[in-house]
């Protein structure tokens, strides 16, 4: 029975492949569309008195992205049913891929800015959910935390940016927004607005110094590592760049911001990835590679650096997502994802075997492949670019070169090499498993062959979407002799050099990295704890279980908060009118007089309690002789309960009933600060009276209380329906301390 | 705590004290009262019968969980302000109903009454569910 539930699951989360599959259907007959005549909007009015709508937008860029992310997510649910087989939260995990992929596609087809910031954090929660899927495991919560705090972070920065844009060109969306990049770009707020949009793209897409966190989200899934951490959503600060360069880009700030953070990303992320014995972590190092690139050639203006930055980010969607997947048959098969540990897997698994070649020489950019096109295109682009060329080339290169050796060591290591000792025989996995990555390598073959079909249909229309130039992309398979070839001649000899060197350059890499004294992520951690250590240093101060401590703290910060206001403002001491009472009242006086004194000179607990509550109850009376039922009433009762209630609990303290008052110089400072704070209060009181009192709200209640509400009793009625919102939350506050108190006894019951 | 007489009077006072408790509910709209000192009433109510009996007779007598009360109360006070929304209203304006037309008086039914009705849920169910935990640890 459990086994065929099992296996009932199984083929469910199989069966929710169609949601992509379905988009990506979607997606393809938009393609034509959105190719021959730009965008298309759509709006849905969300808070419209804020000019905050649920508008979106599908053009070249939205299409282009949702075709990658519907596409491989499709492949990625198909291998995903297998790769979980038997996890007890299947269920769980297949909803949050579907969450965040229609999140994904909302964050790339919104046209209001505040509608993409909630999707863009909700792609953040949900690889937080995600990354920190298996939650038993310590390191796969810390990891998934430090995710969700610095994207988190990034996503608010965003929002600032997003917030000061508005404030500069008086709208939300992003299609209106484009014909002011002028004036915006003369604002004095630009550069702020630049800053904060680039925190915001660069926490997510894991550029220095924020890269930390995305060789840390490999504790999730290999899938989700293929599809969040490689293909989409790592993609997301990409788009932001991509859609925003029309507004904000083309200037200084911009190009050398991004060539500068760029190239650092690329090359250091690769350098890193040479470090790496891990399957996944060299992946998630070269995705930081990919990444840094993609950055660098946004930062350029020109038709071929963006369209080197939009084939860049196909080629690598492509072939990075099926090494994901790759590497999750290789860990699924035969329980290691070591480099050292592995070999020999090209005979026991043919397919997946073809799946790395395929991708790896895509990665590698050999010619036929689309990687090549993608690193022509790379070299052209660079080149043209007016600010510095040499450095965007160099970089490029050097990082291209470090990622064809790596390409090759992926490919050969475990696939040729000697065939390790693995405790099991080695078998292919299921077709379910094989099919996503053979596809998605195959198609790096297919796109290789026709690059102009590429360039027409789905390159072009992305790249002209935020570049508005009639320059044809000029995707080719051969572009003749030119420097450009000459760069990639030159880029796989260094490839070739640097495979042929990588035992001594992992050897070096690695002591070398461990050696950096200050990294971004030793500065994450001394944030978060100094944080934690903050939080426990308050509370050992203002919360350390002592009742006394308590009212000392509450009774101290009125004291001088009110104290300081009222001093500050007023107006020398009010006058005191001697009252006008008649003899019962003032007996009434000498009485709560009199249970203050015993109060204080008691030393029997019970007694002490009861004079409290004679103290309610004279009150209580003298409202009742001035006309103020309700106030009486409610009054009265509540002392009786307090006197109650309040003996329940001294009763059931450790030592109560007994006599230990504390030491003298306590009581001396305790009884200053009561006395002040009475004195504060008599004070505050007398001023009130001497005021003269503003009757309108008290004649408009006595107006319509029994006209329009019904009610004769003005105190109910102001209570339950003139301010029904307080006493709203006034209920929820005593339900929630209720529940509160109930949780608190509970507790020390079970302690 | 076994006192005869105290448990004797408790049970001739305890239905007199809900009674009022019940009027105080109804009454104050007009008169003094309310949903919340109605509460309060019911509530020194039960802690005398929490006193004289015990708590686990007072959770036989009152059937239901007093925190499900907090949460009855809480759902009631929050239904009878949206019922305002689902009207065309703004949240929380007090809609009003003719019950009876009598001779000399128009009987009127509003949802401020279940709002009251609601703080009446809260308030008791909030001491008598630190009452009760406190009785039984």
């Amino acid at each position: 029975m459990a086994a065929s539930l099992k296996h009932r699951r199984e083929w469910i989360a199989r069966a929710s492949c169609v949601l992509p599959l379905g988009l990506f259907l979607g997606a393809c007959a938009l393609v034509p569309a959105t190719a021959a005549d730009g965008s298309h909007r759509l709006s849905l009015p969300w808070i419209p008195e804020l000019g905050i709508n649920l508008s979106f937008m599908l053009d070249g860029l939205s299409v282009f992205f949702a075709l990658i992310i519907s596409g491989i997510g499709f492949f990625v649910t198909v291998y995903a049913a297998d790769y979980l087989h038997g996890h007890r939260h299947t269920g769980r995990f297949f909803v949050f891929l579907h969450a965040f992929m229609l999140s994904m596609l909302g964050l790339v087809t919104a046209d209001n800015v505040i509608a993409l910031f909630v999707f863009w954090e909700l792609t953040t929660i949900f690889s937080y959910l995600l990354i920190g899927f298996e939650h038993e495991e310590a390191a796969s919560r810390k990891s998934a935390r430090q995710a969700l705090l610095v994207t988190g972070a990034g996503g608010l920065a965003l929002l600032v940016g997003f917030l000061l844009l508005e404030m500069i060109s008086g709208t939300y969306e992003i299609s209106r927004m484009i014909p002011q990049a002028s004036p915006i770009g003369a604002h004095p707020l630009y550069g702020a607005v630049l800053f904060l949009i680039f925190i915001g793209a660069f926490t997510k897409s894991a550029q220095f110094p924020f890269h930390f966190w995305l060789p840390n989200a490999m504790a999730a899934p290999a899938p989700i590592s293929a599809f969040l951490h490689s293909a989409t959503m790592v993609k997301g600060g990409i788009y932001l760049l991509a859609r925003f360069h029309p507004i904000l880009g083309g200037g200084g700030a911009w190009t050398c911001t991004l060539m500068i953070i760029g190239a650092i990303t690329a090359v250091g992320g690769a350098v890193l990835a040479m470090g790496q014995s891990d399957l996944k972590k060299i992946l998630a190092y070269t995705t930081i590679t990919a990444l840094g690139i993609m950055t660098m050639f946004l930062g350029g203006k020109t038709t071929p650096s963006l369209t080197a930055a939009m084939t860049f980010l196909l080629v690598h969607s492509l072939y990075k997502s099926a090494l994901f997947l790759v590497a999750g048959i290789i860990d699924h098969q035969t329980g290691t994802r070591r480099l050292e540990e592995l070999g020999g897997l090209l005979r026991p698994m043919p397919a997946t075997a073809f799946a790395a070649a395929a991708a790896c020489l895509s990665m590698a950019g050999f010619p036929l492949f689309f990687g090549f096109i993608g690193k022509e295109i790379m070299y052209k682009g660079a080149l043209a670019e007016a600010m510095c060329p040499e450095l965007a080339a160099g970089a490029a290169v050097l990082s291209n070169a470090l990622m064809t050796a790596v390409g090759a060591i992926l490919v050969i290591r475990p696939f040729l090499g000697r065939s390790a000792g693995y405790p099991a025989p080695v078998r292919e996995a299921g077709v379910f498993m094989w099919c996503g990555p053979v596809v998605l390598g195959g198609i790096g073959i297919i796109f290789g062959i026709v690059p102009d079909f590429v360039g027409r249909w789905l390159v072009g229309p992305a790249v002209h979407a935020f570049h508005f130039s009639v320059e044809d992309i000029g995707l080719s398979l051969f572009h003749g002799i030119n420097e450009p070839l000459l760069l990639s001649m030159l880029t796989l000899a260094m490839g070739l050099g640097f495979y042929l060197t990588h035992r001594r350059l992992f050897q070096w890499i690695k002591s070398a990295s461990e050696k950096i004294p200050v990294t971004a992520e030793r500065v994450y951690d001394g944030c978060v704890n100094g944080v934690g250590r903050l939080g426990r240093l308050q509370t050992r101060i203002l919360q350390n279980g002592s009742l006394h401590r308590y009212f000392f703290i509450v009774a101290a910060a009125f004291l001088l908060s009110v104290g300081y206001g009222f001093l500050s403002r007023a107006q020398g001491f009010p006058e005191v009118v001697p009252p006008d009472l008649a003899l019962r009242q003032w007996l009434w006086v000498f009485g709560i007089t009199a249970a203050v004194i015993t109060v204080l000179v008691t030393r029997i607990l019970l007694l002490a309690i009861c004079a409290l509550g004679v103290i309610g109850a004279g009150l209580a009376i003298l409202f009742l002789s001035f006309g103020a039922p309700d106030l009486a009433l409610t009054q009265l009762l509540v002392e009786t309960l307090t006197v109650v209630i309040v003996s329940m609990i001294l009763f059931r303290l450790p030592g109560a009933g007994s006599e230990t008052k504390g030491r003298l110089s306590r009581r001396l400072f305790d009884g200053l600060l009561a006395a002040g704070s009475g004195v504060l209060v008599t004070t505050l009181l007398l001023a009130v009276l001497s005021t003269e009192l503003d009757r309108t709200i008290t004649a408009f209640f006595e107006r319509n209380s029994y006209l329009v509400a019904h009610g004769k009793n003005i105190v109910n009625v102001i209570l339950v329906d003139f301010r029904s919102m307080d006493t709203l939350g006034e209920i929820v506050v005593v339900a929630t301390a209720g529940l509160a108190g109930y949780a608190l006894i509970q507790n020390r019951r079970r302690e | 705590m076994q006192s005869l007489i105290l448990r004797t009077a408790t049970r001739l006072l305890v239905s007199l004290i809900l009674v009022f408790s019940i009027y105080l509910l109804f009454s104050g709209h007009n008169s003094p009262g309310g949903g919340f000192s109605g509460a309060l009433v019911a509530a020194t109510g039960f802690a005398l019968y929490t006193i004289a009996e015990g708590p686990a007779s007072v959770r036989r007598a009152i059937r239901i969980d007093p925190r499900r009360l907090i949460v009855f109360g809480l759902a009631l006070a929050l239904a009878s302000g949206l019922a305002a929304v689902f009207a065309g209203k703004p949240f929380l304006t007090g809609l009003w109903w003719t019950v009876a037309e009598l001779p000399d008086y128009t009987l009127v039914l509003g949802t401020p009454f279940f709002f009251d009705v609601g703080v009446y849920a809260i308030v008791l169910g909030t001491i008598l569910t630190i009452i009760l935990a406190l009785e039984e640890s």
